[in-house]
């Protein structure tokens, strides 16, 4: 009821953009790269989920800051989890 | 009294009555959804974070199991989720206009999306199936050693990436199903009539599930489909 | 003063309805703390008593009360039960369910449903739990490590880690009832700064239930396959790494204490401030490291993993890690003694477990910060000085603080007073235990007594010995409350309102409170802990 009404134009015109972003991400991958290959297909489904996040679960149009703040809070603790392993891993040869 | 606007909202049946009104059920319920699938990015973290190091310690044979996986019907699934996430935003849109017709023709559409995608997955495990990629006792990397000599692979790394490959993969799938599940219901409900303009929670809350359940997709689908597909010398 | 018969007239939770249905079909957030409240009370019953079982092979060198089997298996159970199926849902499933909505001017938490789901999730993971224990355990330690577990193990393996993940689902709804009751329904006026601290403890908890629990349900999901499927992800023979698995379970198990011991933290905070008639020093210091510890205390997991072969870069990391993580903790002791200076001070029960509490968690802490030393951890890990250390925090500090809370609390839960000579006499007798059981074991520890040995050296029975002697004493300190309060609810005094001249919104309704908590929705226009404006009670608790 307090969550404004986006007009259906936006969401094919996100639909589009995601359907597009998924073909670019397929074919980039048969292009050599070296380690880019990895980064970029990896920024493109970032940008696919914000995509997602913010126009489809309308977390642009929400009045209170809560659910981005929850959105935030998710990703930056799978981060720790992630980047936190991967310290041992990385440097577990050092010595 | 009865005809004042808050004695209406007070008298709507949806009110459940620990609540003090409307507006503060719907924000519970939208805050819940969220810090539920705040739980769920650390439940596939978890596998996310497996994947990742055995990637870091085994990129060979994660390289050669992800060729082995069929890009075309990886790329048609992941368009098959962002569609249905289309009809879940549409839907959800048609729910706010109290166009309960084309809500339900919206979450229909949803299902079939739903088992579509499925569907091409239970196609592409049979394929790995045939190909002895299941693992377990009856687990072989032989066809992939054969076919890809130029890289270096153990057996025993490759069924780690099969492994995390079918867990994953299989617990997304197992969330598909309870979508469908879901909306399965809320397309009953919407064809009784239940949403309104001021009540659609559930529709809400739902959608809210069903892209997030797209979301891991769009991060499986290059993860395991497109680890390295350069040409080979 | 209300009249008996005034008073057994009024309808609150407890008389509204009587029979089994009405209590295992209801939404009602204090009837659903009181069905956990036994259930977790069953199953710490069952913890306790094969930490006797434990305690009475150690009172000999040799392995002579047991075999060795069965020795892994019982030290296993003991703590599988205690962490999972007592000490997570203990204060927040019992004293939060009954509270939170009370403290914040709510008719009932967000998802009453799910409440009860929550419950019911539980008592179906104790039962899994019940029949894995039944038909022969686990044996791999409550930590699950792989390989062992996941290729070597003879025993339920599977079966426990089910129950856990199951277990840990009602622990997540929990988290989720809280936080979304704590954001949005408070009544008008309770703003986050006039929240009772306990409810900011409970948040923080909750945080950590919802984005920590989810890691360990995964990877005990990956286990159960892996010893299905014969998968090979934990397996070194076959490329896996143990390590991983240390690294998934200790990303959750490590923020599991704080799961344990910010409730108790909250209930202390609740408690000094009355017993001192004095507000909380640092109000906003307290909030704030509350949800300090909940962060800090996902970045710190690898100490457990010092010795296992994480490099050493990273375990210099975790070190320092460790130490920061200490500061908030250490925050709380400074406040809670601050308020205390220059109080007036009272020595009622629920004050002598506070008491208790500061003084033990202080210890408990303490000596994490020497194991979090990398030096000294590779002598004293895997010895009693650690099992001493989280002893000391858990049971000298979570369980001292969900026994003060239970007193606390107990005339607004039940409507009646404890017997106070006796809630004195157990307070004395828990501390004297306690301190028996296991101040030794830090000294073994040190010594070099490892743990989950069934049996050891000749010289180190004296102390052993004493251990053994403690815990008997121990059990007889958590026997009482539950034999006084069972004759309370028949016999003991009628309690008002605010028996304690309390602050907090749970005080202002009555003793039962009504089903829907309060006749008006309060409307909150005043500071927390406004002791300067609130009466002491009329009476010092009475002694029977």
């Amino acid at each position: 009821m307090s969550e404004p009404i986006v007009p259906s134009k936006l969401y094919v015109g996100i639909w589009i953009t995601l359907l597009c972003l998924t073909v670019i991400t397929a074919g980039v991958s048969f292009i050599d790269l070296g380690p880019l290959n990895t980064v970029v297909a990896l920024v493109i489904a970032t940008f696919k989920a914000l995509l997602v996040v913010l126009f489809f679960m309308h977390v642009k149009y929400a009045s209170e800051k809560l659910s981005k703040m929850v959105v935030v809070a998710a990703v930056f603790w799978l981060l720790l989890l992630l980047t936190l392993s991967m310290a041992d891993y990385v440097t577990r040869l050092w010595s | 009294m009865s005809n004042s606007p808050i004695a209406v909202e007070q008298h709507n049946p949806a009110l459940r009555h620990h609540f003090a009104d409307m507006e503060q059920q719907r924000q519970a319920s939208s805050l819940g959804m969220w810090v539920f699938l705040a739980t769920e990015v650390m439940f596939f973290g978890g596998m996310f974070c497996a994947y990742l190091i055995y990637r870091y310690w085994y990129f060979n044979e994660f390289a050669a199991g992800s060729r082995s996986l069929d890009i075309w019907l990886g790329t048609i699934n992941t368009a098959v989720l962002i569609c249905s996430s289309l009809t879940v935003a549409l839907g959800v849109r048609a729910a706010q206009m109290g166009k309960r017709k084309l809500l339900v023709v919206l979450l229909l559409l949803t299902i079939v999306f739903g088992v579509a995608f499925l569907g091409i997955k239970g196609v592409e495990w049979y394929t790995k199936f045939q190909e002895h990629h299941i693992p377990g006792s009856s687990f072989s990397a032989d066809n992939l050693i054969k076919e890809y000599p130029q890289i270096r692979i153990d057996p025993s790394h490759e069924q780690i990436f099969f492994s995390l490959y079918f867990a994953m993969t299989g617990l997304h799938a197992l969330h598909m199903i309870i979508g469908v599940g879901i909306f399965t219901f809320l397309t009953y409900y919407a064809w009784k009539g239940r949403y309104t303009p001021e009540y659609h929670n559930p529709v809400e809350i739902g959608g809210l599930y069903w892209h997030f359940v797209d979301i891991i997709w769009i991060y499986l689908f290059p993860l395991l489909y497109l680890i390295d597909r350069k040409p080979l010398k | 003063m209300a009249t008996a018969a005034i008073t057994a007239e009024r309808e609150n939770y407890l008389n509204r309805e009587y029979g089994i249905r009405s209590w295992l079909l209801t939404t009602d957030h204090k009837r659903i703390a009181l069905l956990y409240l036994l259930s977790i009370t069953f199953f710490f019953f069952i913890g306790g008593f094969f930490a006797l079982l434990i305690r009475l092979e150690l009172l000999t060198p040799a392995g002579d009360l047991v075999q060795a089997d069965t020795y892994n298996k019982l030290f296993t159970m003991h703590g599988q039960v205690m962490v999972f199926f007592f000490l997570i849902p203990s204060i927040p499933a019992v004293l939060g369910n009954f509270l939170v909505p009370l403290m914040i001017g709510a008719r009932d938490l967000a998802f009453p449903r799910i409440n009860l789901l929550s419950w019911y999730l539980y008592i179906i993971a104790g039962v899994m739990m019940l029949h894995c224990i039944l038909t022969g355990g686990a044996d791999t330690g409550w930590t699950f490590y792989t390989p062992f577990s996941t290729a070597f193990s003879n025993t339920k393996v599977v079966e426990a880690g089910l129950a856990i993940f199951v277990s840990g689902f009602s622990s997540i709804l929990t988290g989720l009832n809280f936080v979304v009751t704590i954001h949005r329904m408070r009544a008008p006026g309770m703003t986050w700064s006039r929240l009772p601290l306990f409810i900011w403890a409970h948040y923080a908890t909750s945080i950590i239930q919802l984005l920590g629990t989810p890691v360990l349900a995964v990877t005990l999901l990956l286990v159960v396959l892996e010893r299905a499927l014969h998968l090979g992800i934990f397996d070194p023979t076959r490329g896996g790494d143990p390590l991983l698995f240390q690294h998934l379970f200790w990303f959750y198990s490590h923020p599991a204490v704080y799961i344990m011991i910010l409730p108790a933290m909250g209930v202390v905070t609740e408690i000094v401030p009355c017993f001192s008639r004095k507000r909380i020093f640092g109000y906003k210091f307290v909030a704030m490291s509350s949800i300090a510890i909940a962060v800090f205390g996902f970045l710190v997991w690898a100490h457990h993993m010092f010795v296992a072969g994480i490099s050493l870069y990273s375990a210099l990391i975790f070190s320092i890690l460790s130490y920061l993580v200490a500061v908030p903790s250490a925050i709380k002791v400074f406040n809670w003694t601050a308020t205390m200076y220059k109080g007036s001070i009272s020595f009622a029960t629920p004050m002598l477990y506070a008491f208790g509490f500061i003084g033990l968690f202080t210890m408990g802490g303490l000596t994490g910060l020497f194991l979090a030393a990398l030096g000294i951890d590779v002598h004293v890990t895997d010895t009693y000085f650690v099992i001493a250390h989280f002893h000391y925090i858990m049971v000298g500090g979570a369980v001292m603080g969900y026994l003060g809370g239970m007193h606390f609390w107990w005339p607004k839960i039940s409507g009646r007073m404890y017997p106070e000579f006796w809630g004195k006499l157990a307070a004395m007798i828990v501390f004297i235990g306690f301190n028996l059981t296991f101040f030794p074991q830090f000294i073994l520890g040190y010594l070099g007594m490892p743990r989950r040995y069934w049996q050891y050296p000749p010289e180190f029975q004296v102390l052993n010995v004493l251990s053994t002697a403690g815990s008997t004493i121990l059990a007889v300190g958590y026997l009482l409350p539950m034999v006084y309060f069972l004759w309370s609810m028949r016999y003991g005094k009628l309690a008002e309102d605010n028996p304690w001249g309390a602050s907090g919104l749970e005080w202002t309704t009555t003793s039962p409170p009504p089903t829907f908590n309060f006749d008006r929705t309060p409307e909150v226009t005043w500071e927390a802990y406004d002791y300067a404006n609130i009466a002491a009670p009329e009476e010092a608790p009475v002694e029977q």
